[in-house]
This record gives C-alpha cells, structure tokens and sequence, in this order.
C-alpha cells in the first residue's frame, strides 16, 4: 500500500492537501516547508516544480514560480534537495508541473527519480488523457507511480468516468473553469460537488482552485473528502519573516 | 466540398491527424479547463468551414471587404537583381495590411456559428490584434486583445487603432512581457471565461485544430497564387516559394497549395536576430528542441531544464519562441529549406525593395526578402515570395536607419 492509499484509507474526510512550490521562498526551503505543512496539519502536499510558462496557474502561483526559477530551482535541484527527504516528510507528497520540463529532464529518467525519492504521484495538467494512454501511462506506473487527472465543471458525466477510471491515487476536481487564486460564488460550485458526490466515483476527491480559508475549505469537504489550498498558502508566506510561524497561523485558521 | 475525412496514421503535410499531429509534432497539451472548449472546436470546425454557405459567406467578404484577391506581381527590377523571376503575392495589400485578416476573417464567423459571444486575441506587434478588432467591430462582438506591456510601449500605433476599433486591450505583466507571455495570458483569459467567449489565435501555433484550422484559412494565400502565376507563366507551378516564419501562418498559408507538389521547393525564413549564435535571436528551427509550448508539441527555444526562453527579432512579428507544428515536421522531414536572416540583412532588404519596387515591407517580409541573396537561382526559376505585410507599421525603426545613415 502506497502512502497515498494508507492515507485514503485512514481518512475519508477533512482531507487537507496543501500546495507549495519548490524552491519558494528560498532555494533550500523546499524540505523545511514541507516540514513545517506536516507538522501544522497537513495530509498531503502538491509540491510545484516551476515553469516559465504555467498556463493553469494564476498570478499568485506564477510568481512563486518566477521567484523560484530565479532562486535557481530546477528539476535537477529538486532531485538533489529530495535525496533524503523521507527521513523528515512521511506525508504524501506530489509532484506537480508542465510537460516541458519534465520532458527535457527525460520523462522515464524523470518518474524513476520520483520513484527513488520517493514520490507518490504526479499531476501534468497539460498531459492529457490520449498522450498518457498512448505513451506515457505506461511510463508512470511501472515506477509505481499514481497519476491525478483533473475534472471541472465542464467536464461531462461520460468524460469524468474516463478520468477517473485512468486516475490513481484522487480525482482533482476543480471547482470553477477558471485558474488559480480567483474569487468565484460559490453556489454553483456546491451544485457540480453534489454531482461528483453522487456519481460514486472510484477514486476519492479533492477540490481545488479557489479553496482559501475556514469556510471554502469546510464547503468543499462537505461534498469531497478534502481540497486543495494554493494560492491563499503561498500569499500567506509570501512576505513573511518566518514562514514556520506564518504556515502555523494560516493552517491554524482553517483547521481550526 | 473538399475531403475532410482526417487521417489516422502520422498526418500528412496538409492535414495532421485526428490527435493534430503533423509527423511527431502537434497535439493538444491543454488542461482540462480547456477540454471543452478545444474539443468542441475540433469535432466542429471542418464541417462549419466547408459548409457551402460558410464559404460563400467567407469568400465574400474575402473579396469585398478585404479586398482579394491580392495581385501576383513580377517584381521585374527585383528579378534582374537576382537574375531571376520574382513574383510578390501583396498580402501587404489586404485591409489592416497584412495577411492576418484572412485568418480573423474566417474565425469570427466560425465563432458565430459556435454561437460564441465575446473573442479574445493575443498579439504581438499589433497586426493579428488589429485584424481581430476589425473584424469584431465588423460583426459588433466584444474583442478583448492581450498584448505584452513591452510591445504595448513599443507598438503605440497599433494599440490605438485597436483601442479606436473598440477593442479593448489588456496588458500581459507576466513573464517576459511580450507575444510569449501575452499568449499565456489569452489562453488563461479563456479557461477563465470559456463558456461564451472563442479565442481567436493568430498563427498556426496552439493546441490542435487551432494550426490546422488557421493554415487552410490561410490557404487562400496559395489558392490564389495557383491561378494567378498559371495566368502569367501558363504554369501553376513556381520552382520556389518564399515566405518569413515566426508562429508560420503566411508561410503555411503560401505553402498550403505546394505542399504535396515536390517539384516546388518550400523556403521559410526565420529570423536571426543579431545572429543565429548570438544568443539574441529568434530562429527557432536552428536553437530549439523539441517540447511543448502554447498547447502543441513542436520545436521550442527553451533552456537545459525546459525553461522557455525569449527570443529577439527585429521584428515583433517573429519575436516568438517557438513554431507551428506543420513547419517543425516539415523541418524535420527535410520538406521545406529553412534560413535565417539577421536584423540588419532584413533592414537592408526592406529598404532594397522600397527603392527598386516603390513598396515598403513589413519587417517580416522584410526577412523572407533577405533571404533571396542566399539563394542560388537559375534565369528560367519562377520565385514567388509572399510580402506578407506593409511597413507603416515599423517606420518608427525605418526612420531610425536613416536617421543613423546606417543606408
């Protein structure tokens, strides 16, 4: 059973998947912010891998991106950084990035190296599903790899039963058709998280997009087993001094 | 009708697969907040664009409101220059002057055949914005253009024109700030507001059917020129076609017809910038690798670890890191001859055709000109170069050549 099974498995509810991006605020911060999501409440973490070009993520997260490229993050940095990171992190942890990095990097070298460290799945949101049958699925889970298709509300009945039969690990359901960090109504939200309930789908559910404090966390996991907090957490530490401090306040306000 | 069942095996020139791909490049690298919409597009848009009265209605305002067909003209002191036949195809001539509106023509009424209600654009150097504006304005739907804060700054004109077509423009701060970057930002303006809005993009780049679609409204280009040169020379066939590539959407429309005649060599100009080693330059076939930019898999300009990189032209409309899968394959595959020409050499060319044609080129053109000095032709070649834009738009750096007396 792989890490994200054991946590699926004893905890369907109130799930908290944080994001952050590695090498964010400091080149060498990546392991002490994981560290610090873990011991402040974390399940799970989404560790971003930054791109030049993030066509899915809004402005908040691109900025984290930019500043990290700066700082000198890169695949390879991110490897060396991972080494023995297991010693300290024994949450789940995922990788989340675009294809061309990783394609560069090599795409098995890269999912060996996942393997290795290790990591326990991937979200590509520009891999889609025909690429990952045709050629790279298979790639993915001869590491042992799970594998996080997205659905939005748009996404039809028929379609989020393909994605899901493919997915491993969750289902990332995002709650608007929109990017990171925007402020959205939530009632049509709730009504799409009602839909997914009721379809009874294999893999369990996490929301996110737009999940930024108490009340948007609370919604979506009274209609998923948890969600996703980007932006708002990498606003919350963005200026901060001490990010051990700053993450312990922001994670205290929405578990709390 | 034309055929338009899609291929299931690697594509051809002319027509990728039913996944886009032309070869190994193409594809559609898209998030899911896209799906929708993308797909929406590519089970639609050849039954729309070949439905009889979609065409009449295209073709119409190709010719009436356009102003095609664009003359095929033999550039005779040109031609004695290289001691050849030189025919221009003055796409320089279209209304908003350049090849771009047969592009935004074509997609604004398979928009409203979509029931869309708003469109959104990026742009570089303003051209394919203004051909957007302008045909939004013509049907009065909402346009709203991204366009880098740089280019903002440095294409003051264009943004006016745009503004004064009711256009409105909203600046991309991210990133590098340029065509890169404003594409970035249209794409994410549209998983923002998908349900009623099309994105019209400008060149034969993005995720599939997009290079697909825009290459055959482009392909107006070399449909014309077929019968125009046959007119002329009793041939439809030139020896050679000559065309600058930035994203390629003028290249793959003068191509489009020539594809599958072998006998017509395909020569696209990229552009070199300082030099095409110098580190500021934008060619892309020369400097990239193969990885996934703006939706496709193709040739990109991008670091050791994947990083897109900007490039540098001269020319805003070449200013893009990467290029339209059709010309990676054909790249790849050995189908078209592909040079490069620098800043200067396109200058220079820009100023060799104004003064023995009386016509001032786009920059772009500028570097399919350029080009022809690298050529080795015989008396009897038949050249036919697309003059894909006019220079209005850059007589700010004209201006500064003369100004420098570097002429």
């Amino acid at each position: 059973m792989n890490r994200l099974e054991e946590l699926f498995t004893r905890k369907q509810s109130r799930i908290l998947n944080v994001y952050c991006t590695a090498g964010y605020p400091q080149l060498d911060s990546t392991v002490k912010v994981m560290k610090t999501l873990q011991e402040n409440g974390a399940d799970l973490i989404e560790l971003g891998m930054p791109y030049s070009d993030p066509l899915a993520d809004g402005p908040v997260i691109q900025a984290s991106g930019s500043k990290a490229l700066e700082n000198g993050m890169s695949i390879e940095v991110l490897f060396q950084q991972l080494k023995d990171f297991r010693k300290e992190i024994y949450v789940p942890v995922i990788l989340m990035g675009y294809m061309n990095p990783v394609l560069q990097f090599g795409f098995e070298k890269f999912c060996q190296y996942c393997a290795d460290a290790p990591i326990d799945g991937l979200i590509l949101p520009d891999l889609p599903e025909y690429e990952y049958e045709t050629e790279y699925g298979e790639i993915i889970q001869r590491y042992g790899l799970d594998f996080i298709f997205l659905v939005t509300p748009e996404t039809s009945e028929e379609r989020i039963r393909k994605l899901d039969s493919l997915s491993r690990g969750f289902l990332y359901a995002v709650s608007s058709s929109s990017i990171t960090g925007s402020d959205q109504d939530f009632s049509a939200v709730e009504t799409y998280l009602e839909r997914l309930q009721k379809m009874k789908l294999k893999n369990p559910i996490l929301v996110g997009f737009g999940i930024k404090d108490k009340h948007t966390f609370d919604m979506a996991c009274s209609y998923a087993n948890g969600a996703i907090i980007g932006s708002a957490y990498i606003k919350a530490i963005e200026d901060a001094n001490d990010v051990e401090t700053a993450t312990k306040t922001f994670l205290d306000t929405i578990l709390i | 009708m034309i055929n338009i069942t899609t291929p299931l095996n690697k594509g051809t020139y002319k027509q990728p697969n039913i996944y886009g791909y032309y070869g190994n490049y193409g594809g559609a690298y898209i998030p899911e907040m896209l799906h929708r919409n993308v797909e929406e597009l590519r089970t639609r848009y050849l039954e729309i664009m070949y439905d009889d009265a979609f065409q009449k209605e295209y073709k119409d305002l190709l010719r009436d409101y356009v102003g095609r067909p664009t003359p095929l003209y033999l550039a005779k002191r040109l031609s004695k220059l290289h001691n050849t036949n030189i025919y221009l195809k003055r796409e320089d001539l279209n209304h908003t002057g350049a090849h771009k509106i047969n592009n935004t023509v074509g997609q604004i009424l398979l928009a409203l055949k979509l029931g869309k209600k708003r469109i959104i654009a990026e742009t570089g150097a303003g051209q394919h914005g203004v051909a957007t504006a302008t045909v939004c304005a013509l049907k009065g739907i909402e346009c709203v253009v991204y366009m880098g804060s740089k280019d903002i700054e440095r294409q003051a004109p264009n943004v006016a024109r745009m503004k004064m077509l009711g256009a409105k423009v909203v600046p991309a701060t991210s990133g590098s700030q340029t065509l890169k970057d404003a594409t970035n930002e249209a794409i994410r303006g549209w998983i923002n507001d998908p349900l009623d809005t099309h994105y019209i993009i400008g060149s034969v780049v993005g995720p599939h059917p997009y290079p697909d679609m825009v290459a055959r409204f482009q392909s107006i280009i070399s449909e014309e020129t077929r019968w125009q040169l046959k007119e002329k020379t009793g041939s439809e066939l030139p020896t050679h076609v000559m065309a600058c590539v930035g994203g390629g959407s003028n290249a793959a429309g003068m191509f489009y017809h020539y594809l599958d005649e072998l006998s017509v060599q395909l020569v696209a100009v990229e552009a070199a910038g300082h030099g095409v080693n110098s580190g500021m330059s934008a060619a892309t076939t020369q400097l990239g690798k193969p990885g996934i930019l703006h939706g496709s898999k193709s040739l990109v300009m991008q670091t050791a670890d994947g990083q897109v990189v900007e490039p540098h032209s001269i020319s805003a409309g070449l200013d893009y890191p990467g290029v339209g899968p059709l010309h990676a394959h054909l790249y790849e595959s050995g189908r078209g001859t592909f040079l490069s020409a620098t800043d200067d050499e396109s200058l220079k060319a820009a100023f060799e055709l104004a003064q023995l044609e009386g016509i001032i080129p786009a920059l772009e053109s500028a570097h399919a000109l350029a080009a022809l000095h690298q050529m080795k032709f015989k008396t009897s070649d038949q050249v036919v170069i697309c003059l894909s834009g006019r220079g209005d738009k850059d007589l700010a750096t004209y201006m500064k050549v003369m100004e420098g007396n570097v002429m």
